[in-house]
């Protein structure tokens, strides 16, 4: 512990990286609080490899056109948002297709992803690199990008928390009531994209899914509300991505995958005590 | 309510004309005339299948028919549905979700506000008054997933009141509710019944019979008769969903005579 605390001190990338990953732990909570509620893990992992693809295409972009000034993270950001508009669309046009658009978007994402980066001349991003993550990429201008990305998020989701809920819990009321349903499925979509982008850096594309869950699941232990459900799970996934990244780098690890078996064996501890504890009480 | 004491007497809480709907080629609904005046107390009756939630979402404007027209409170249901309260069956919810009986009840508020910020003061005080009158002051601040079927439905109820409705929609509220507990809840509609038009859904006619004025039979085609009609034979008739059926294939195209 105290030589990742010197190393903090010594390094600007880990420091950045700490930060990127505790920043994104808030977009996390509070949207993965919205995915789980609303059951729609299997979209956000369809968003998620969708981003793959973006990236993917610009780095191809930059190294083909000499476009210096697109950042993979904005390609990130190209294909989170159209994805979660298709997906959007998909379920207000073909509800019984939507499970068949969603499986598409996942794989297609992926393949592209993995087509583009083939195909970009001169230095081979490492394909391993988006898919599990890995911190030493938040540079200065990506660290910028994805503050601005994590204030849109909550800003999003502070101003619009009543009409989320009442979409997440209860869609057919909601519509009744006048909540334009379609809209705010779709922003929740988008807002899911989005934050999938600020963790993709931190966990990758694969295990982003896993840091946007188990935090929700363990604070849905002990929450009555939505917003303390968004709170707890933003300061796990904050210890959690903090912690993955001292044990990951103190044991030469892959951060990613250690930040996710972390959260993985707390979920499991948090769900084995409450059954502990249910049975005492019986 | 007369005519002479009302000159400008409020429309007739639905009014059904003509109306034909079909899921694909599958027809649901056939000829369907109905009329609920302004203040009245009414059950949907009818088997599985019968169409009944049909007619309900089509009274929503969830669906539109394939022909005839549909008015609610006078206007188009899509109109008429800020001044409509539903109550939908419970166990469509999610019931682990994190919301505090307070929460639910303010999502009845939603159409009266502006669609972004926090609640105001006023919404709080609507929720509050909604929740006590449907006797559930003291459940506000309890975890929705905590409570029983009927303080459930109860809420549920609470929320379409804080919509202010001049119409209330529930479908089967008494649902799978222990008898005492269901007489407390048609208790509360009779109570409600004095200020709104109150229309339930529900499967069991020998219940419904002794407490609304009007029952609505729906097994494709729709007919009407007071509660008054549904006495003995027929109730015992209707109290089994088998006989339901058999009830219904008797009546056929010809009519739908309990008179």
């Amino acid at each position: 512990m105290g030589d990742f605390l010197q190393a903090l001190n010594d390094f600007a990338f880990l420091r950045r990286a700490l930060f990127a990953g505790l920043m994104a732990s808030v977009a996390c909570g509070v949207v993965g609080t919205y995915v789980v509620t609303r059951r729609i893990t299997a979209i956000a992992g369809s968003l998620a490899h969708a981003v793959l693809g973006g990236m993917g295409a610009a780095y191809w972009l930059r190294a083909t056109r000499g476009w210096e000034w697109l950042h993979p993270l904005h390609g990130a950001v190209a294909a989170a948002v159209v994805g979660a508009l298709l997906l959007g669309l998909a379920r207000a046009r073909l509800r019984e297709r939507e499970e068949t658009v969603i499986s598409a978007l996942w794989a297609v994402g992926m393949a592209a992803g993995i087509l583009f980066l083939f195909q970009t001349p001169g230095y081979k991003a490492d394909l391993m690199t988006y898919l599990f993550g890995n911190v030493v990429l938040v540079d200065a201008g990506a660290m910028r990008l994805l503050v601005g990305l994590d204030l849109a998020v909550l800003l999003v989701a502070f101003l619009f928390y009543n009409p989320l809920l009442a979409v997440c819990f209860d869609e057919e009321f909601a519509r009744l009531r006048g909540v334009n349903v379609s809209f705010f499925y779709t922003l929740l979509l988008v807002l899911s994209a989005l934050t999938i982008v600020t963790l993709v850096y931190v966990v990758g594309v694969v295990l982003v899914i896993a840091l946007l869950t188990l935090p929700v699941s363990v604070a849905g232990k002990f929450s009555a509300k939505l917003w303390q459900m968004m709170v707890g799970a933003a300061l796990l996934s904050g210890v959690f991505t903090t912690a993955g990244l001292a044990l990951g780098y103190g044991a030469d690890l892959p951060v990613g995958a250690v930040t996710i078996l972390l959260a993985a064996a707390v979920f499991l501890a948090a769900h084995a005590g409450a059954g502990l504890l249910r049975r005492r009480n019986r | 309510m007369s005519a002479e004491l009302h000159p400008h007497s409020p429309p007739p809480a639905i009014c059904i004309r003509d109306v034909a709907f079909a899921y694909g080629r599958h027809e649901v609904l056939r000829d369907v005339d109905l009329d609920v005046a302004d203040g009245d107390f009414v059950s949907i009756i009818g088997p599985n299948g019968g169409g009944k939630t049909t007619l309900l979402r089509l009274i929503l404007g969830l669906l539109h028919p394939d022909r005839g027209s549909v008015r609610v409170l006078g206007r188009a249901p899509r109109d008429a549905r800020l001044r409509v309260g539903y109550m939908p069956q419970h166990a469509n919810l999610d019931p682990m979700f994190p919301v505090t009986v307070l929460d639910v009840v303010l999502m009845g508020r939603l159409g009266r506000r502006l669609p972004f910020g926090p609640f105001t003061r006023k919404d709080t005080a609507a929720a509050l008054e909604s929740l006590d009158d449907a006797g559930a002051a003291d459940l506000r601040d309890r975890p929705f997933s905590d409570l029983s079927g009927g303080q459930r439905q109860r809420v549920l109820i609470a929320r379409a009141l804080a919509c202010t409705p001049d119409l209330l929609l529930l479908d089967e509220p008494t649902a799978s509710l222990d008898p005492g507990v269901q007489d407390d809840l048609y208790e509360l509609l009779h109570r409600l019944n004095e200020r709104m038009t109150v229309i339930l859904v529900s499967h069991d006619v020998s219940v419904v019979s002794r407490h609304v004025r009007q029952v609505i039979c729906v097994n494709v085609e729709v007919a009407q008769h007071p509660s008054t009609a549904i006495t003995g034979e027929l109730a015992r008739l209707f109290s089994s969903d088998a006989r339901l059926v058999r009830h219904d294939h008797d009546t056929g195209h010809g009519g739908h005579d309990h008179g």
